[in-house]
C-alpha cells in the first residue's frame, strides 16, 4: 500500500463534474541554489483543486512550501513544472494575461499594516486595484460597496481615514475590501489572521465565510493553524516539505487523520487536558534543499520509527518514492487521500463524510 | 496565607508619558505567586500584559511611571537601589523575551552569552561558568558541538531554547516569559512548552508566562490572569477559567480558539465585535461594556473590581456579584446566554472565596 485514496462514493457538494475555479496540476517550484547550495524544491509536486464556492485550507509549518504555492496560484511565481489552471484554462504568463488573471484571483496577505500604504487613505487603498485595471466607472460606488461587504459600515466613516487610525482588524478589512473591489472569484489568503488579536480573528474568519455564502467566492486559506481549518474550511490539505501529504474533507482529516504527520500536528495543539500527550517529532526541521529519499517524512516519522524490521522491509519508506497525491474532489473520484507507505487500514465502521452525505 | 510570598504584586500601575498626556497602560494589578507557581497572563495587544510583566523588574522603559508595590521575597523592587535591582534581575528573577533573534547578541556565541551573567553575578571563574553554561545548554537540548555557534546559525526554536538556558543561568526563583512561543511552529511550540514544564517540575522555579494564546497558557500554567484595558478582569485556576469563564471577555477569548471536533465551532468562527478602548479614552464603568454581549445598564456607570467568583477565583464583572440577578432586567436575562452568576450552585464557592 502506498498512497491511499478514499473513493468518492456518492454525490458531491458544489457541482462535482464542473471545472474547478482554480486548480494546480503536478506543480513544482524550484528555487535555484545559491552559493553552491542545492536548489530548494519549495513545491515538489502538488495537485489541488478549489471548487466554486469552496474554502480550502492549506496547512503546514514554516518552510513547507505553502506560501510559495499560494504565490504560484496568483501568478506571482512562475512554476518550474506543472500547471495552474483558472476555470480550466492554463495560466498565460504574458504580462497582459497575468494582469487580467489577477482581477479574478486576488491575494490577501498576512500583515495588513505592511500591506497598506501609510500615506494612502482608505478610499485610495481600495480604489488602487480598479484604477490599475482602468475600471474607474462608478468607482466611488465600487469602493463604498467593497468596504461595506468587508464589514466597514457605514463606508463614509472610513474612506477618509489613514491606516494608522484603524485597528488591526479594520486594516485587514480594508485589505480584503481592496481585493473585493475587483470583483474576484477566488481569494488566496496567506495567514489572513495570524497577526490579528484573538477576538478579531473570529470576525475576519466570519467575513471570509460570509463572502463565500453571499458572493459565492472560492478561497484558498494558507495557515499554520488547524483550528482555522476547523472554523471555516470545507476541505483541508496538509503540506510537508513541498508535498501535500494528506487532504480531504475537514471532518475526516482533522477527526480521523491517517497520515502520521497530520496526527502529530493535531497532537501538539496545546490542550488543558491533564493527559495531554503530544507526539513531538524528533530530528531536524525539514529542509527543501535536502529532501530525503523515499518518503520525505520518514526521518521524523514515529510510525516508521516504531515499525518492526519485517514491516520496515516491506514498506521501505526510506527508499521507495511515494506518488504525488491526486487532487481531492468529487470529479477526480477521490474524497480523501494520504501519502504514506505505512497507513493503518481504515476501520470499516468509520464512514467517510462523503459516504454520509 | 502563610509567610512571605515569592512575589506579591499590589496595585501595580504603569502610566506612559504620551504627547497628548498620560497613557495609562496598567491600572492597578495585584496577584501573589509562590515558589513553583505558574501564572499565565492572557490578553490582546494593548491590554498591558507585557508592560505589566516587564515593569515587575523595572524594565518598562524610562517613559513609564510605575507605582504600587512589587514585593519580591518581601523586598519592594520598585524602590530598591539600582545595584540591588541588578542583582535581583538574573539571580532572583529573569526574563525570556519574545523574539529571541533580537534579544540575543548576534556577534557572540551562545555559550559566551550564558557565561557572561554567571561570571558577573556569581563571581565564578570563566572556566567554571563555561562548564555550567554548557550543562544548561545541554539541558535545554542544544548539543555541545553547537555551543560555540552564533545565534543566526540556530533555528527559531533553538534560539528560544538558548534564551531559556540564559534565563536559568543564575538559578533564579522566577522566570518571566513574554510570549515565549509566539512565532514558532506548533511542533516547536510544543517542544518549548514541554521544556518549560520540565523545568518547573524539576527546579520549582516560578513562572509568569505572557501570551495572547489561551490554549498555550491553559496547558502550561496552573493559574490564569486575563487582562483587558490595563486590568486583570479574571483570575483563577487555569483550567477552570477556560472551561467555565466568569467574565464575558474571557468567554469570548476562549471561544476564539476553537477545539477541533467541537461541533459548535465548525464553520462558525467566534469573535468579538469592536475594539478595545483607547487607553486615553477609557469609558466610565466597566471598560469592556462597549463590546460585552451581556452588558447591563449598571455596567456603564459602576466601576468594577475583582470580586470573588468561586473558589480561588475572582472576576471583574458585575454579573458575578450575588445581587447581579436583581440588577439585571428580566429582558436581559432571557435574551442573553445564562449569566455567570445565574447558577445558584456556585454560592458555596462564593462564600469560600470571600472568607479568604
Amino acid at each position: 500500500m502506498s498512497a491511499e485514496e478514499t473513493p468518492a462514493a456518492l454525490a458531491s457538494p458544489g457541482g462535482p463534474g464542473d471545472v474547478p475555479e482554480l486548480e494546480v496540476r503536478d506543480l513544482h517550484v524550484v528555487y535555484p541554489g545559491r552559493r553552491g547550495r542545492s536548489p530548494a524544491r519549495a513545491v515538489d509536486g502538488v495537485n489541488l483543486r478549489i471548487g466554486r464556492g469552496e474554502i480550502v485550507a492549506l496547512i503546514g509549518e514554516s518552510g513547507c512550501g505553502k506560501s510559495t504555492l499560494a504565490r504560484a496560484l496568483v501568478g506571482l511565481i512562475r512554476p518550474t513544472g506543472g500547471q495552474v489552471l483558472y476555470q480550466g484554462t492554463p495560466l498565460d504568463y504574458s504580462g497582459r494575461a497575468l494582469k487580467r488573471y489577477r482581477r479574478h484571483v486576488q491575494l490577501v496577505l498576512q500583515d495588513p499594516g505592511g500591506a497598506l500604504n501609510p500615506k494612502q487613505n482608505v478610499y485610495d487603498a481600495v480604489a488602487e486595484g480598479p484604477r490599475l485595471h482602468r475600471l474607474t466607472e462608478g468607482l466611488p460606488q465600487t469602493v463604498h460597496g467593497s468596504l461595506a461587504r468587508a464589514g466597514l459600515r457605514p463606508p463614509e466613516d472610513f474612506v477618509a481615514r489613514y491606516p494608522h487610525e484603524l485597528s488591526g482588524g479594520q486594516q485587514q478589512r480594508v485589505v480584503i475590501a481592496g481585493a473585493l473591489a475587483l470583483n474576484p472569484s477566488v481569494l488566496v489568503a496567506d495567514e489572513p489572521v495570524a497577526s490579528l488579536d484573538a477576538s478579531v480573528r473570529g470576525e475576519i474568519l466570519r467575513l471570509l465565510l460570509d463572502l463565500r455564502d453571499g458572493l459565492g467566492l472560492s478561497a484558498l486559506v494558507v495557515s499554520h493553524d488547524l483550528g482555522l481549518a476547523w472554523n471555516i474550511a470545507d476541505r483541508v490539505a496538509v503540506m510537508y516539505l513541498g508535498r501535500v501529504v494528506e487532504q480531504g474533507p475537514v471532518e475526516q482529516v482533522l477527526l480521523r487523520p491517517r497520515h502520521p504527520y497530520t496526527q502529530a500536528l493535531l497532537s501538539v495543539l496545546p490542550d488543558a487536558r491533564p493527559d495531554w500527550r503530544p507526539t513531538l517529532l524528533a530530528g531536524e526541521p525539514p529542509d527543501p534543499t535536502a529532501v530525503p529519499p523515499g518518503c520525505r517524512f520518514h526521518p521524523r516519522c514515529p510510525r516508521w520509527a516504531a515499525a518492526t524490521g519485517e514491516r520496515r522491509a516491506a514498506a521501505a519508506c526510506d527508499r521507495r518514492e511515494l506518488p504525488v497525491l491526486p487532487a481531492v474532489a468529487a470529479a477526480t473520484g477521490v474524497a480523501a487521500a494520504a501519502a504514506c507507505h505505512l497507513l493503518e487500514p481504515m476501520e470499516p465502521s468509520e464512514p467517510t463524510i462523503l459516504e454520509n452525505a | 496565607m502563610n509567610g512571605t510570598a515569592l512575589l506579591d504584586v499590589r496595585d501595580l500601575t504603569v502610566t506612559y508619558r504620551g504627547a497628548g498626556g498620560p497613557i495609562p497602560a496598567v491600572r492597578g494589578v495585584g496577584f501573589r505567586l509562590e515558589r513553583g507557581d505558574t501564572l499565565g497572563v492572557a490578553g490582546e495587544s494593548g491590554s498591558g500584559k507585557s508592560t505589566m510583566a516587564l515593569s515587575l523588574l523595572r524594565l518598562a522603559g524610562t517613559s513609564a511611571k510605575v507605582s504600587g508595590q512589587v514585593l519580591f521575597e518581601g523586598e519592594d523592587l520598585l524602590t530598591v537601589r539600582w545595584s540591588r535591582l541588578r542583582a535581583v534581575r538574573w539571580a532572583g528573577a529573569s526574563v525570556v523575551f519574545q523574539g529571541a533573534m533580537n534579544a540575543l547578541n548576534p556577534v557572540r556565541t551562545v555559550l559566551e552569552q550564558i557565561v557572561e551573567p554567571i561570571v558577573l553575578h556569581e563571581r565564578t571563574r570563566v572556566r567554571e561558568a563555561a562548564r555550567r553554561a554548557a550543562d544548561l545548554l545541554e539541558s535545554v537540548g542544544i548539543p555541545r558541538r553547537r555551543m560555540r555557534s552564533h545565534p543566526h546559525e540556530f533555528s527559531g526554536g533553538q534560539r528560544q531554547r538558548v534564551m531559556i538556558a540564559m534565563a536559568l543561568a543564575c538559578d533564579p526563583d522566577l522566570i518571566i516569559a513574554d510570549e515565549p512561543t509566539t512565532a514558532l511552529d506548533v511542533m516547536v511550540q510544543a517542544q518549548i512548552l514541554e521544556l518549560l514544564a520540565g523545568l518547573v517540575r524539576d527546579s520549582r522555579v516560578a513562572v509568569i508566562m505572557i501570551s495572547h494564546d489561551l490554549s498555550v497558557l491553559a496547558h502550561a500554567c496552573d493559574r490564569l490572569a486575563v487582562m483587558y484595558a490595563g486590568r486583570i478582569v479574571e483570575l483563577g485556576p487555569a483550567r477552570q477559567v477556560i472551561a467555565d469563564p466568569r467574565h464575558p471577555y474571557t468567554r469570548a477569548l476562549s471561544r476564539a480558539f476553537p477545539t477541533i471536533g467541537d461541533p459548535a465551532s465548525r464553520l462558525a468562527p467566534s469573535g468579538l465585535a469592536g475594539d478595545p478602548p483607547r487607553p486615553t479614552e477609557l469609558p466610565e464603568g466597566c471598560s469592556f461594556a462597549a463590546r460585552c454581549p451581556v452588558v447591563m445598564d449598571a455596567c456603564r456607570s459602576r466601576e468594577t473590581e475583582l470580586w470573588p467568583a468561586g473558589r480561588d477565583r475572582t472576576a471583574a464583572c458585575l454579573r458575578v456579584l450575588p445581587d447581579a440577578a436583581d440588577a439585571q432586567t428580566a429582558a436581559a436575562r432571557s435574551s442573553a446566554a445564562p449569566g455567570p452568576a445565574a447558577a445558584p450552585e456556585q454560592d458555596p464557592d462564593l462564600e469560600g472565596a470571600g472568607a479568604e
